[in-house]
């Protein structure tokens, strides 16, 4: 069950925590504090930042990482209660204060939810969390007892001595367990000795998700909140003019206009209220250097930014071997992308002249809190943040754009502000996934590339939003899937050309690097399998050499789609295949395209190797949902922008996939010992590649650029 | 003062006429249950029942509710078939962040109240105004005959 998010068990659970054992430092911080606290709470057992359990035997377990559909609260909870032993039934999850000591995601440093991290970093470090506090139980019923340590076992939530026959609940051992000494390197379970581990388990986040009793951000209701819609500046960088508010204030319900820099905002005492007025105002904007930007000219600027060498991110000698003759070249751009998550971009924000609550859904906690106290002009330990589920991420709540704005308005309100963000501002002012460009060459000696060039442009969005992990030469998210591929290449030279787009702000987004990186890759793979006469599969499997999970994959892929199965005239299969994010995963889709060039995508095949699955079930899901987000933006994706203005503005304009344009969807999961893979982002990256490579097969057009242009697939007309 | 009947329990709303049956529900009467997406129709997570057929509550002025009968996620478990699809969606796993899943549930009981055993096309034809990010269409297709097949 998911924990009401109430104030006061939230404050304590902070008091806790951050006396808590910091065992994912490595740093035990059980101090004088917890000593304290403990004082009221002596019966609870709280090893560290991320167990409680109570002497009446409620377990509760703290979540680090946001729950944003993805299982991950499932999957960390069963990563802890694996090595507890703690049957998950009956746990209480709650979400984790801002503390990146105690929180931060172990692969960013920082509170993150993103990247595809949570299980790979989490891995290890949660399961020694539950593997630790057993221990500490294990030793507290043994010194009752008077037995060794050793002889005793656990099992659903119970210590057990079975010579004696004794066991004990491991509520009652609470306050004992908590006088243990955590052990300095407990013992883990070998892989064979799983019982949650590998095996499906439901998901422990979903059923207040059937009756529409989970309270997103967007459901928060504080005493005495009022409503709020904004309008922000059209154009980057842009300015209110002049605001004529007069019709708006004759409103109903109206209780406040405020207008700054960039915004306009209207609160008032319903959502609908504040929508309706704030459309009543006649605003002119003044729009500033970037009020005559377009997409063609975004577009050109990524061309020539890419006429640099870039930065060296791979350079096994090709680059001597790729111009001149038997070379052949191509270049695939990606637009950009708005997120539009299904619960739009919301805030609530109470500030007073000493504190500042937020309730929000974010996937940065400590940066939310850092932004709203700035915005405030408050210490950070004055913000109090309530995170809640988010009702989709795909890398727009990574951004605190909106929490900023949220809490710059709620400065000119006596109370508490609920701002909601029309689904028009949510997808016409947003920061977006930025325009990509790869540049692709290869010297082809006997049907097979012996020298693979790969260069890509595009921002940095690394550097900006996490600076530490940028150096200030190459980009590792915008190189992966290209500086790594899945096969033995003989000589590579991939770099990297750094170019912000001007008058875009750009973000995350489902698949990051990778999905400019596969796209490129992969569909150059099967152009250079055409100039070579072989087919797609074959000269993937020549291409692959010793990296044999990635030949798993396409094996299994190709098997489970039955490559060699005749299709149809104008129909066609499309493989992908990749390396990220630590998973191999291959997709081969299957496609008819009709005489006018309408697309209709008939059947996607995923093998996926992620190594050791923590809830396959779960994996089978991210990879279903995964594609059909990559298939939104194959299909419909593209933010085009004219006088500097989004052009989009709801799903009528920003098309997204619909139940009935889903295909069939299989997912293999291969099974092996490996150390987790991502699995939220793998999917979508492989859907383009396969679904242009299959529309190659169909119809001879090869597409080089996001989304499909069906008016380059009409009979008779030529790319 | 609109007096209006919601899962069974009349309700009255201090409001302008037209205000969305939606900002009653969330903003007047706190049942947050029912979700805003789009504003425009578009996107189906808004669905609530009005008698029993399925209305997207965004473009529903609640003056223009009357004497019909609201049913919303929040009371939907009540009626056997909605029930049976809760119970699928979980069995199945359909869900993942969940949000547009209130809308979901709602257009596939009324597609169930009306046509007990749906094939793919009447599926299709009920479901695709409701919109999933997450990209659950696969599950809900499943879920949906999971619990027309008794559940």
């Amino acid at each position: 069950m998911v924990a009401d998010p109430s104030v006061s068990r939230r404050d304590a659970l902070r008091a806790a925590a951050i006396g808590g054992t910091a065992l994912l430092l490595g740093v035990n911080l059980r101090s004088a504090s917890i000593a304290a606290i403990s004082g009221g709470a002596s019966a609870t057992f709280a090893p560290d930042a991320f167990i409680r359990i109570t002497s009446d035997g409620r377990a509760t377990l703290i979540m680090p990482q946001t729950e944003m559909g993805q299982g991950i609260y499932t999957a960390l909870s069963m990563l802890i209660a694996e090595e507890l032993d703690l049957p998950l039934d009956e746990v209480t999850l709650e979400e984790a204060p801002a503390n990146d000591k105690l929180y931060g995601n172990p692969i960013f440093k920082v509170q993150a939810t993103g990247g595809s991290t949570s299980v790979r970093g989490y891995w290890l470090p949660l399961r020694t969390v539950g593997a630790s506090a057993r221990a500490m139980l294990v030793s507290a019923a043994a010194r009752r007892w008077r037995v060794d340590p050793s002889t005793c076992r656990t099992e659903a939530g119970e210590v057990i001595h079975d010579a004696s026959g004794r066991r004990s609940s491991y509520g009652p051992l609470a306050a004992a367990a908590m006088r243990e000494t955590p052990p300095s390197a407990p013992q883990l379970k070998r892989l064979e000795d799983f019982r949650l581990i590998g095996r499906s388990h439901r998901r422990l986040d979903t059923r207040p998700k059937t009756d529409g009793s989970l309270r997103y951000g967007i459901d928060a209701m504080p005493e005495g909140v009022r409503f709020a819609s904004l309008a922000c500046a059209p154009v980057l960088g842009g300015r209110v003019e002049r605001v004529d508010d007069s019709q708006a204030r004759a409103l109903p319900g109206v209780r406040q206009i405020i207008v700054l820099n960039d915004i306009v905002a209207v609160v008032a005492d319903t959502s609908w209220g504040a929508m309706r007025a704030l459309a009543a105002i006649d605003i002119k904007w003044r729009d500033g250097e970037f009020g005559s930007l377009s997409t063609e000219t975004l577009r050109e600027a990524l061309i020539e930014a890419g006429r640099a060498d870039g930065n060296v991110a791979v350079d096994t000698g090709a680059s001597s071997k790729l111009s001149g003759e038997g070379v052949i070249s191509e270049f695939y751009d990606l637009p950009l992308l708005a997120h539009a998550p299904m619960e739009p971009m919301n805030c609530t924000v109470h500030v007073t002249a000493e504190r500042c609550e937020v309730w929000v859904g974010t996937q940065v906690m400590t940066m939310t809190q850092r932004a709203a106290a700035e915005e405030a002009g408050l210490p950070p330990e004055k913000v109090v943040v309530h995170n809640h589920l988010i009702g989709g991420g795909f890398g727009r709540r990574l951004e605190v754009d909106g929490v900023r704005k949220a809490v710059r308005i709620a400065r000119h309100v006596d109370g508490p502000v609920k701002v909601v963000w029309s689904r028009e501002e949510d997808i016409a002012r947003a920061p977006y996934r930025s325009l990509y460009g790869s540049w692709m060459r290869a010297r082809l000696e006997d049907g097979r590339p012996v020298a693979w060039g790969h260069k890509v442009a595009g921002p940095t969005v690394v550097g900006r939003w996490l600076p530490p992990a940028f150096d200030g030469k190459v980009d590792n998210d915008a190189v992966d899937g290209a500086a790594e591929t899945p096969y033995d290449l003989p000589a590579s030279y991939v770099t990297w050309v750094r170019h912000e787009p001007k008058g875009i702000a750009t973000a995350f987004w489902r698949g990051v690097g990778p999905n400019m990186n596969v796209f490129a890759t992969e569909s150059f793979v099967d152009r250079v399998a055409h100039e070579a006469g072989r087919s797609p599969l074959d000269l993937r499997r020549s291409m692959i050499g010793k990296h044999l999970r990635a030949r798993a994959v396409l094996d299994m892929a190709a098997e489970k789609a039955g490559w060699n199965d005749p299709l149809p005239h104008r129909q066609g299969r499309g493989i992908s295949l990749q390396f990220a994010f630590g998973t191999y995963l291959c997709t081969i889709a299957e496609v008819a395209v009709d005489e006018d060039g309408a697309v209709k995508v008939l059947r996607m095949t995923t093998a996926v190797d992620c190594g050791t699955p923590v809830n396959p079930d779960g994996i089978v899901s991210q990879i279903q949902g995964g594609i059909i987000f990559g298939l939104s933006a194959a299909l419909h994706g593209r933010i085009t922008i004219s006088n500097g203005r989004t052009e989009q503005s709801n799903f009528h304009d920003y098309r997204v996939l619909r139940m009935n344009e889903t295909p069939r969807i299989e997912v293999h999961v291969i099974r092996n010992a490996e150390p987790p893979g991502g699995i939220g982002e793998p999917g979508t990256v492989s859907v383009q590649a396969a679904v242009a490579n299959a529309i190659y097969a169909a119809t001879g057009v090869h597409l080089t650029r996001m989304p499909i242009d069906q008016s380059l697939l009409a009979k008779g007309a030529r790319a | 003062m609109f007096e209006i009947s919601i899962n069974g329990n009349r309700r009255q709303a201090q409001v302008d006429g037209d205000t969305p049956l939606l900002w009653v529900l969330r903003d007047v009467l706190g049942l947050t249950g029912t979700k805003f997406g789009c504003g425009i129709a578009q996107c189906g997570a808004c669905t609530v029942h009005v008698d029993g057929s399925p209305v997207r509550s965004c473009r529903l002025p609640v003056s223009a509710v009357g004497a019909r009968s609201i049913t919303t996620i929040e009371g939907i478990g009540a009626s056997p078939i909605g029930a049976k699809v809760q119970k699928a969606w979980l069995d199945l796993e359909v869900i993942q962040c969940g949000y547009c899943q209130s809308g979901q549930i709602m257009s596939a009981v009324a597609l169930l109240e009306g046509n007990s055993n749906p094939d793919d096309e009447a599926i299709d034809a009920a479901m695709s105004g409701n919109i999933c990010r997450c990209g659950t269409y696969v599950r809900i297709r499943e879920g949906i005959k999971r619990a027309a097949n008794g559940g």
